[in-house]
């Protein structure tokens, strides 16, 4: 199989999941307790109105029929309206979407290359002191739940030593400044859940190409250390390295919530959740898919870059 | 005589078990290697050979450290020196061919960027000078298209070819001590001797000194001046190569001589047995291959009888499809034409489809025992089993079984309550074996059973195979590279190339000249314990594949 057709294939097979999770998002709001109609008129609910609102709004008609619909809308980028203002779903999912995305832009830059420096640093001498005070902290980081290291973090930032805000909430008005100071302790919240993972991986990667026949050539054939490390082991670990990033960064775009949530910044994940309350379901449905596809395309991305660094693949016999 | 170049005294390696307790692997080792001598370090498994060579260059592998002794290479301690300072002496004055190429270049990097990344990244040579010295290298061992070979990544080229380029990357820095760990222990039988043949050239025109560690007693009387004979890390002999081989003096040497993989003096006319029956199994016009529709093919028109009690040996180097007809006796895979019939029955292509019956009579052992066993079950599961689900024994009639089974393959009874990684290695082939016995089958294939095992213990294995034989009548389909051991144990022979049968029939019919040119061309190859072998076979080698023509 050339290259082109492995990543074809790989391509064919990322649409089709996309396609199946559509499914599966549609469905899943479809069945969620309560009904849309009910939701917006409340107690006021006779059977007329309900029929009317049902009609209005396309409810009436079969499900497979409004699922087409809806995903037609979708792919052509219209996302309906807002079930309780009527605004236009696309207009703020596009606000909202920029915040997130500078949020978990920051975060990469900062816990990408830490994560694979001190995974590196483990996997120097395995079982050595920097090994593990690496080790032994990622795996406690691990043990902490998200919002218990934020708690902590606003604890002694925002509430004892007073110099950040505890609040994250965006007003036009901010300059750089402003939003670094913001920033920080979200980042740093987010930095902290997703480091751990991504040192542990990248360090047993390492071991594991450190522990091949192909690195004792290197070591008898006089190779110094330094290099040793990043011109021998690193590219030979590339792939899953390359995988646990994209997991992590899945995560970032869609594992949001409770940050988000916590720290009260205008990102996705809060609109999705103020949605969740509301049974706004265009909104709840459309932010569902867009994080399913980020978490798709990050995979699938993955998968392309770990396949092309193969250089098995990249030159045939 | 002049002041040796690497001066080895009273050696001692050393593990630390699991309770902290130190072991010694290599025990008060002392020998020394004058300039452009090559010195063979000889034993099995476990004699501590590798660990010696590794800790000529100051290294051991995880686990192991140096507890005693000095290694001095001009005059310079090599165990004091500094890791930095080790960096430097290891790309320059020591250095080392391993033994799987393979698996011991970069993946992720061209070959000349390995060949030539100690004179690069040291100063001491241009990347145009590397690259042109690395080309020259290149020529030197017979390489193909050496202008542009090390152009490629390691998995575009032949293993018989990565073995030679590993060999350039070890001499690009003119070392004054290479070591040779099994240079050729990976390679097919017909490439092994002109791997051997340009390393010696190469050794010999480049006038260094070498180590050349081995199991192979044949094949180091080839190139070696002066041969250690090792045992549990322990010298058992040293001496000059000439003198061990015509005159070994300790017990252990010849044993090792004896078991050696020589063909044997005369081959015998197996004894004519006028098969009326019908023959056991027949493989009728079969050909077969993998991917999709079978359309890689990788076996044509196949041919071959087996009769009950005999054993016939297939023969052929890797990539011959000698495996894949075990698979496809076996049902482990469908033939695409033709069929398989047991007892003159048309057997299911499948596993699946035959009925319990028709596997029981077959069964198959692997090459790897310590792979093909479960290494969390006991050996009483591992052999109950079958037992239980071909025969239908009940629990308490197997566990008779499996003392007896244990019993027949001369293992204690008591084993019946080990795992299989507390056995050793000829212990776990013998488990194997008894497993495929356990089915009480008429017809076992060996897939290459002795082949990682040391020789005086595959010599047992063997043994072992024709006890069973006598006793329980059973025919073998012995799958193997090694024309030697065929040739010992088997009444007929099937000689396979690219997928067909090139020669088939008894085995003085098949070994005897005049012969099939490939056939001839597997006999070349069986080294000869004498030390002028390796120049005529190569000349000889060079006429049968201009014979063969592809």
């Amino acid at each position: 199989m050339s290259i082109l057709e492995i990543l074809g294939k790989r391509l064919v097979f990322g649409v089709g999941t996309l396609l199946f999770v559509s499914v599966l998002v549609f469905i899943g709001t479809e069945i969620l307790p309560g009904d849309v109609a009910h939701a917006i008129l409340g107690q006021g609910a006779t059977p007329e109105l309900v029929a009317q609102i049902k009609e209005r709004l396309g409810l009436d008609q079969p499900l497979h029929i409004r699922y087409f619909v809806w995903l037609g809308n979708f792919v052509t980028g219209d996302f309906g309206t807002s079930l309780a203002n009527g605004a236009d779903i696309g207009t703020e999912i596009g606000r909202r979407a920029s915040n997130t995305i500078i949020l978990a832009l920051c975060t990469t830059v900062i816990a990408v290359p830490l994560s694979i420096i001190l995974g590196l640093a483990a996997a120097v001498k395995p079982g050595g002191i920097v090994d593990r005070a690496i080790t032994s902290s990622s795996l406690a980081l691990i043990s902490f739940p998200d919002f218990l290291v934020a708690v902590v973090l606003v604890t002694i930032f925002a509430v004892k030593l007073r110099w950040l805000p505890a609040i994250a909430s965006i007003r036009p008005s901010y300059e750089l400044v402003d939003w670094i100071r913001i920033l920080i302790l979200p980042v740093m919240g987010l930095t902290f859940t997703i480091l751990a993972h991504m040192v542990r991986m990248t360090r047993s990667a390492v071991l594991n190409v450190l522990s091949s026949p192909a690195i004792e050539m290197a070591i008898l054939k006089g190779v110094p250390r330094r290099r040793l490390l990043l011109r021998h082991a690193l590219p030979n670990a590339f792939g899953p390295i390359i995988n646990v990033i994209a997991l992590n960064l899945a995560y970032l775009i869609s594992g949001v919530v409770v940050i988000e949530t916590l720290f009260n910044f205008p990102g996705l994940g809060r609109y999705m959740v103020e949605a969740v309350t509301n049974r706004d379901v265009p909104i709840v449905q459309t932010c569902a898919m867009i994080f399913c596809s980020v978490y798709i395309i990050l995979n699938m991305t993955a998968d392309i870059l770990s396949i092309m660094a193969n250089p098995r693949v990249r030159y045939k016999k | 005589m002049p002041a040796p170049l690497l001066k080895v005294r009273n050696l001692d390696v050393s593990v630390r078990d699991k309770k902290g307790h130190e072991f010694k692997i290599v025990d008060d080792i002392s020998f020394d290697v004058q300039p452009g001598e090559v010195i063979a370090l000889i034993g099995e498994s476990g004699s501590g050979k590798t660990t010696i060579s590794l800790g000529c260059m100051g290294y051991t592998r995880p686990g192991c450290h140096i507890t005693g002794g000095s290694v001095e290479l001009g005059g310079v301690n090599v165990l004091d020196q500094s890791l930095a300072a080790l960096q430097e002496l290891r790309g320059k004055d020591i250095t080392y061919v391993a033994q799987s190429a393979a698996a011991s270049f970069n993946g992720a990097m061209t070959i000349d960027a390995q060949v030539t990344e100690i004179p690069i990244i040291t100063g001491a040579m241009s990347r145009s000078d590397a690259l042109a010295k690395a080309a020259q290298l290149y020529r030197d061992l017979e390489l193909p298209d050496p202008d542009n070979i090390g152009k490629r990544y390691p998995h575009q080229v032949s293993g018989g070819q990565l073995q030679r380029l590993m060999a350039a990357m070890a001499m690009i820095s003119d070392p004054r001590l290479l070591i040779l760990d099994e240079p050729t222990t990976a390679l097919d039988v017909t490439t092994q001797i002109e791997v051997l043949y340009s390393f010696k050239k190469l050794i010999k025109d480049h006038n260094t000194a070498a180590i050349y560690v081995t199991h192979d007693l044949s094949l180091v009387a080839q190139v070696a001046d002066h041969i250690l004979v090792l045992k549990d890390g322990q010298m058992v002999e040293y001496g000059a190569t000439e003198q061990i081989i015509s005159d070994p003096q300790h017990d252990y040497t010849k044993a090792l001589m004896a078991a050696a993989h020589l063909m044997p003096d005369e081959i015998h006319a197996p004894p004519v047995v006028t098969n009326e029956d019908a023959p056991l199994l027949q493989v009728r016009n079969a050909t077969a291959g993998y991917g999709p529709n079978q359309d890689i093919i990788a076996l044509q028109d196949i041919d071959l009888t087996i009769h009950a009690g005999e054993t016939v040996g297939v023969i052929g180097e890797s990539g011959s499809g000698k495996t894949t007809l075990g698979r496809l006796i076996s049902g482990l895979m469908g033939a695409k034409k033709g069929g398989i019939y047991l007892d003159g029955q048309q057997l299911a292509q499948s596993v699946g489809q035959r009925s319990k019956e028709d596997l029981r009579q077959i069964q198959f052992a692997f090459q790897m025992a310590d792979v093909a066993l479960n290494p969390r079950q006991r050996l009483n599961k591992i052999l109950s089993r079958p037992m239980q689900f071909y025969r239908g024994l009940s629990r308490r009639e197997a566990d008779k079984e499996v003392a007896r089974l244990l019993e027949r393959v001369d293992l204690p009874t008591d084993f019946a309550w080990r795992f299989p990684p507390e056995l050793s290695g000829g212990q776990r082939q013998r488990v194997n074996l008894a497993r495929a016995l356990a089915a009480e089958p008429r017809l076992i294939i060996c897939d290459e059973i002795t082949s990682a095992l040391d020789t005086i213990v595959a010599q047992q294995i063997l043994d072992l195979l024709e006890d069973l034989q006598d006793e329980l009548n059973l025919s073998y389909m012995f799958i193997t590279h090694d024309i030697a051991t065929v040739a010992k144990i088997s009444e007929r022979i099937a000689v396979m190339r690219l997928g067909r049968i090139v020669a088939q029939g008894t085995v003085d019919q098949v070994l005897t000249p005049p012969c099939h040119e490939y056939t001839q061309l597997l006999l070349n190859s069986v080294p000869e314990m004498r030390t002028d072998w390796l120049d005529e076979a190569v000349v000889e080698r060079r006429k049968l594949v201009a014979a063969l023509g592809d």
